[in-house]
């Protein structure tokens, strides 16, 4: 070996050591050492597990179902947890209702009440649903199910009503107004201070309620009545 | 001594006047079987016990059995999609012995077979990557530290004192040493895009559960960790492999990760929107409220830990964290929030991880309302749960760091309340 590739065998090997020790580094693809361990997926394997949707329609697949089609669907593979029109089987999720709900001392947050998204339905369903058959719906099969949930909610109202990747990327939800970005650090200021009160910080207390009153604690050997609560 | 001998003199021990005098000088907390105690010599001393490996698993001794995770079956329609806690009254120190840490699952425990299971990171990346866990070990390994709690410990609480015991109002929460692979070190194998905001993250669970998770976080302190406490991810945590991340609400620690999809928007999956969203008393509701307020609690005594000892000295011992960083003071409250006395640190204060306190004090017997208060680096303090509701009311469900208050009975007998 000549002295010059020595020296740039020298360099590679010391580029080699020296980078595993990666500094604050952006998003960036050129960024940061690599190793070469792993191999890149096919396309069929992204393909087999690409299965999430966004708001915007992204990552929708081909496909179509109607609103007649999956009450049937619903009917034998949903109603037994939430109910024949999502009304939800004892604590099972409740699907529909709930309108007006959200300021009242019971808010009832369902698909139509409270989800800002109708891509978000579809997501999650074919995600974890049928509950215990997970993935065992064709694609069809998944649009009719979520026109099914979105006309028990009144966000479709014609039973002939077809989803697919284009209408339901066009759907909006009551709700999507609804939500707000994360605000502690401002509305919720007063929580930072320089020194916590250690004395007389307020007047003397006295007990208000009691757990044991209302006797939901589970005990080792002790069935315990639901109290129905969230 | 033959057995025979024993059994004859702790007979007549047993109707003797000198056992009547030993036990009356006796602690009368003490309790336990006079035969096994001094002057008389045990069983396990006078015998050969169990040899090397006939316990090839180690477990905590028989006398131990209580110290268990525990479910509250109301809360959920099914234990597939349901929590158990971890028994903190029981704990000391900061780290949750692996097989105590609380569970959450959404569609059961996936018993994934590491030869089969598969990471796949693709979207927007130059190189997109699969790997098996033993290509995942070959990368640099990272050791950390961090709490990981429910985003809904002690959401059982909003609308006053419910449930008998800090397992259950504080025991979504669990402490141990990750060891893995940092997920900036996958990021940059695969080369992200210049205009990646986003990753999705998701489990090989039978609910497949996905999250959205900012670039900024992952590329910072987040984690694919393969092993917890030096052995592998028991199974109800993700075995062979989970996403921490530091601080941040327990379910975007993905379990049995499978899938990181880098993406420029967020997905607002079903975690992210009709749960895990913050409802307001003027119903909005805040999103992406990931960070772990901080929150502190006296995990003994408890109600599930009374105080049997009677007056004298008394140990306090608690639990403080932030998901902002680190625990930089805890205050102790005997009289429900009036006056406070500064806890002892004790153990590790490590960035969000849990830490340990203490507060010794004589007790004279009479009732206490105990509280704590945590202060953390960035100067936050703990608020009650008035100051906490007077804000976000009491439909949340999610992020109840309020303050908790233990009422100690004349009889060392402990109860959740709630004061004002």
């Amino acid at each position: 070996m000549s002295k010059s590739l020595k020296l740039v065998a020298a360099t590679l090997l010391a580029c080699a050591l020296s980078a595993p020790a990666p500094a604050q580094q952006k998003a960036d693809a050129k960024s940061g050492p690599r190793y070469h361990i792993g191999r890149v997926p096919t396309a069929d394997e992204i393909r087999g597990w690409d299965i999430d949707v966004r708001p915007d329609g992204q990552g929708l697949p081909e496909g179509k179902g109607t609103v007649a089609q999956g009450e049937k669907l619903f009917m034998d593979n949903c109603s037994t947890c939430h109910g024949e029109f999502g009304e939800g089987n004892g604590r099972w999720p409740v699907l529909a209702g709930g309108k007006g709900s959200l300021t009242s001392d019971n808010p009832v947050k369902t698909v139509g009440s409270y989800w800002p998204y109708a891509s978000t339905v579809f997501d999650y369903i074919r995600h974890a649903m049928p509950y215990g058959n997970t993935g065992s719906l064709s694609v069809d099969e998944y649009y009719a199910l979520v026109a099914y949930v979105l006309y028990l909610n009144d966000v479709v109202t014609d039973q002939n009503f077809e989803l697919n990747k284009k209408t339901l990327a066009a759907i909006k939800m009551p709700n999507e107004q609804g939500f707000v970005m994360d605000d502690r650090a401002t509305s919720e200021k007063s929580f930072w201070q320089k020194d916590p009160c250690m004395k007389d910080c307020i007047a003397p207390v006295k007990i208000i309620g009691r757990a044991a009153a209302i006797d939901v604690t589970p005990e080792d050997g002790k069935e315990k009545k639901s109290r129905g609560v969230e | 001594m033959s057995n025979t001998d024993n059994q004859s003199r702790r007979s007549f021990l047993a109707t003797g006047a000198g056992v009547a005098a030993a036990m009356l000088a006796r602690p009368a907390a003490a309790g336990g079987n006079p035969a096994n105690q001094p002057p008389n010599v045990p069983e396990w001393t006078k015998s050969l016990g169990e040899g090397v490996a006939v316990r090839p698993y180690g477990k905590p001794s028989k006398f131990e059995k209580d110290v268990v995770r525990r479910d509250v079956e109301w809360l959920t329609a099914s234990r597939e999609s349901s929590v158990s806690f971890t028994p903190l009254h029981e704990l000391e120190g900061i780290i949750t012995p692996n097989g105590l840490c609380f569970e959450r699952h959404h569609g059961g425990i996936a018993e994934v077979d590491p030869a089969d299971h598969r990471l796949m990171i693709h979207g927007l990346v130059e190189r997109p990557l699969i790997l098996t866990l033993e290509e995942l070990k070959r990368y640099p390994r990272v050791n950390r530290i961090h709490f990981m709690e429910c985003a809904a410990n002690s959401g059982m609480e909003w609308r006053g004192a419910q449930l008998n015991g800090c397992q259950f109002t504080h025991g979504m929460i669990h402490c141990v040493q990750y060891t893995g692979v940092s997920l900036r070190t996958l990021l940059q194998e695969a080369g992200v895009k210049t205009n990646a905001k986003w990753l999705l993250v998701e489990g090989a669970d039978a609910a497949a559960m996905d999250r959205s998770l900012p670039i900024e976080k992952a590329l910072d302190d987040c984690i694919i960790a393969y092993k917890m406490n030096g052995e592998a991810l028991y199974p109800e945590q993700g075995y062979p492999m989970r996403l921490v991340v530091p601080g941040w609400q327990g379910n975007l620690w993905v379990k049995w990760l499978r899938r990181i999809k880098v993406g420029d928007q967020p997905w607002h999956t079903r975690e992210e929107t009709s749960k895990y969203t913050d409802l307001m008393p003027n119903g909005k509701a805040r999103r992406f409220t990931w960070s772990m307020d901080a929150k502190s609690v006296i995990t003994s005594p408890s109600p599930q830990a009374p105080i049997r000892h009677g007056k004298g000295f008394t140990i306090v011992s608690g639990l403080a964290w932030s998901g902002n960083g680190k625990v930089k003071r805890v205050d102790v409250s005997l009289d429900g929030g009036r006056n406070w006395w500064s806890a002892r640190l004790d153990g590790p204060v490590l960035d969000k991880a849990l830490t340990r306190f203490y507060y010794e004090f004589d007790w004279n017997g009479e009732p206490l309302l105990l509280q704590s208060r945590v202060q953390d680096e960035t100067g936050y303090v703990q608020p009650s749960k008035a100051e906490l509701r007077k804000i976000r009311g009491v439909n949340s469900i999610y992020h109840n760091n309020g303050i908790q208050t233990w009422h100690v009975q004349a009889n060392g007998e402990v109860e959740n309340v709630e004061v004002a």
